[in-house]
């Protein structure tokens, strides 16, 4: 698209034609020759015989939803997820406390404090997914990867202390133990060929 | 009269009641199946098997709810509106045979599966038919709502339509019969194929058809109680047992309208065989299912199209055939 036709804003010109629609029968016997050809030329039956064939193919596109899921994209923003290290098992949170900060509706409340190896532990981390909008900002800024967003669409609760529950989020310890934490492709994670897409930033606009 | 006359009769409206009554049930299912089934979808599927049961979860659902008549409905006759409509469409049953004469297996007993073969049975059948549209008339009218007054005047409008398409179209086979009975209907096509008064009528059967579909108010003329533009017509204050006794009218209405055009046009039960019962079943579930095809296919016409079509169009071919069955068999 050049410039010029990017900068034209009457978007009206040239990309809309005008439906050929006869005018609507005057006379009553107009009428009756509208409703005669339309009878005889069959249009009736085409109706028919499309939903008819749409029955015989038994195409059916029901998905039984509780019992049945769509697949969703890899990059699908839902509930967060905590993530662990492959080996050791431990928590990739290092408290830095940047989630905290650019979290754009202030959901996401943490409290840290210094352990005896002298490195920064979390002790309290929640998100209120009441409040949260799921813009992904927090996987973003993290910067080892350990806050993400997962695949997990369904939070029904009849409580609402049951949105800020960390354990949910965490992956498992004993899955990580065994080595079964998978390397994470979903959003938070670095997208496939970012080598490719990545362009140089011009200093001046 | 004799008693097991008496007792015979009592029997076969007894049957003919309840089989109809879970047919009606029945009807629901498979227009939603096979409607379903036409939109790609799957249909009810989790009560019982193949959602075969969602038919009792229904009636269980709709025997169940509170009865509300609404605070400025007009009470006696909002109460009994539906009850003329499930009646009607019962008692147009009467005149009908459902199957040829069979005779008890192990006893020398011939069962007519006719309640009374009246001789004017297709004036009483049509009659009584008409009958059951003073149940929306009436229930709309009392009801007390906007919508439902509008599903009366409309009810009003197709009532004076179609009647007068059924009434002449009808008119042309009776000349060649010569009999109001569906029996002699049946017996006047029994030689086979050949026979059959559609060949002879066609124009007689397609108008018949056509004003079948206003009679049952299904799709094309979906006007009374159109769910997209006046919510459920006369039904909109309806709930719960009354609303379902609408319900087993108009799908008893349904079965019932499709045995008389089978018996009418299309040979009805033949010879009396069991080749040609099963034959008069099939032809009724095509008709029936016709019903429900055109509901997936096809859209709705405005009341005004349809006065349209049955006085200017159907009502001047319906006469001119008329006429020209009366040239016809004079020369």
């Amino acid at each position: 698209m050049s410039l010029e036709e990017f900068e034209n804003r009457n978007v009206s010109e040239g990309a809309y034609y005008k439906v050929d629609i006869a005018d609507y029968p005057e006379t009553g016997w107009d009428k009756a020759k509208q409703v005669f050809s339309r009878a005889i030329k069959g249009e009736l039956f085409v109706g028919l015989g499309v939903v008819m064939r749409e029955m015989l193919k038994f195409d059916i596109h029901t998905v039984k939803y509780p019992l049945e899921k769509l697949p969703i994209g890899p990059r699908y923003r839902a509930v967060h997820e905590m993530q662990r290290l492959w080996e050791s098992g431990t928590e990739r949170c290092i408290g830095c406390g940047l989630c905290e900060k650019i979290c754009i509706s202030d959901c996401i409340r943490m409290d840290t404090k210094i352990d005896e190896n002298s490195r920064k532990q979390v002790t309290e981390y929640t998100i209120n997914l009441g409040r949260c909008i799921f813009c992904g900002y927090c996987a973003e800024v993290c910067p080892e990867l350990a806050i993400v967003h997962g695949g997990r669409y369904e939070n029904t609760s009849e409580q609402r202390a049951h949105y800020t529950n960390y354990e949910d989020m965490l992956t498992p310890f004993d899955m990580a133990l065994k080595g079964q934490v998978p390397e994470y492709p979903g959003f938070g994670a670095v997208t496939p060929h970012e080598d490719e897409r990545v362009k140089s930033t011009p200093l001046a606009y | 009269m004799e008693v097991a006359y008496i007792i015979e009769t009592l029997i076969k409206i007894v049957v003919i009641l309840l089989v109809f009554s879970a047919l009606a049930g029945l009807g629901t299912y498979f227009e939603r199946k096979i409607l379903a089934f036409m939109q790609r979808r799957l249909g009810p599927m989790h009560v019982g098997p193949y959602g075969l049961l969602q038919v009792a979860a229904d009636g269980i659902k709709l025997f169940t709810k509170e009865d509300i008549v609404p605070t400025n409905a007009v009470g006696p006759i909002f109460k009994i509106a539906p009850v003329i409509t499930a009646a009607t469409a019962f008692m147009a049953a009467a005149a009908i045979p459902f199957l040829p004469q069979f005779t008890l297996p192990f006893t020398d007993y011939v069962v007519h599966p006719i309640v009374a073969d009246v001789n004017i049975g297709i004036l009483y059948v049509l009659g009584v038919m008409a009958v059951g549209f003073y149940g929306p008339l009436l229930g709309s009218l009392a009801s007390s709502n906007k919508f439902a007054l509008i599903s009366a005047a409309r009810a009003a409008s197709v009532f004076i339509s179609y009647e007068v398409i059924t009434g002449l179209s009808l008119l042309a086979p009776l000349m060649m019969v010569g009999s109001f009975s569906l029996i002699d209907f049946n017996n006047y096509q029994a030689g086979g194929i050949g026979d059959w008064i559609i060949w002879s009528q066609p124009v007689a059967f397609l108008l018949f058809w056509i004003a079948a579909f206003a009679e049952t108010g299904r799709t094309p003329f979906h006007l009374v109680a159109n769910d997209h533009e006046i919510i459920d017509g006369f039904g909109t204050e309806y709930s719960g047992m009354r609303w379902g006794l609408f319900f087993i009218g108009e799908y008893a209405n349904m079965f019932f309208i499709s045995f008389v055009i089978v018996l009418l046009f299309l040979g009805g039960f033949g010879d009396g065989s069991v080749l040609g019962a099963f034959a008069f079943l099939g032809k009724m579930a095509f008709f029936f299912f016709f019903f429900l095809w055109t509901r997936a296919a096809w859209p709705d016409i405005r009341p005004d199209q349809l006065m349209w079509l049955c006085w200017k169009v159907l009502m001047p071919i319906a006469l001119i055939n008329v006429v020209i069955t009366g040239f016809v068999m004079m020369f």
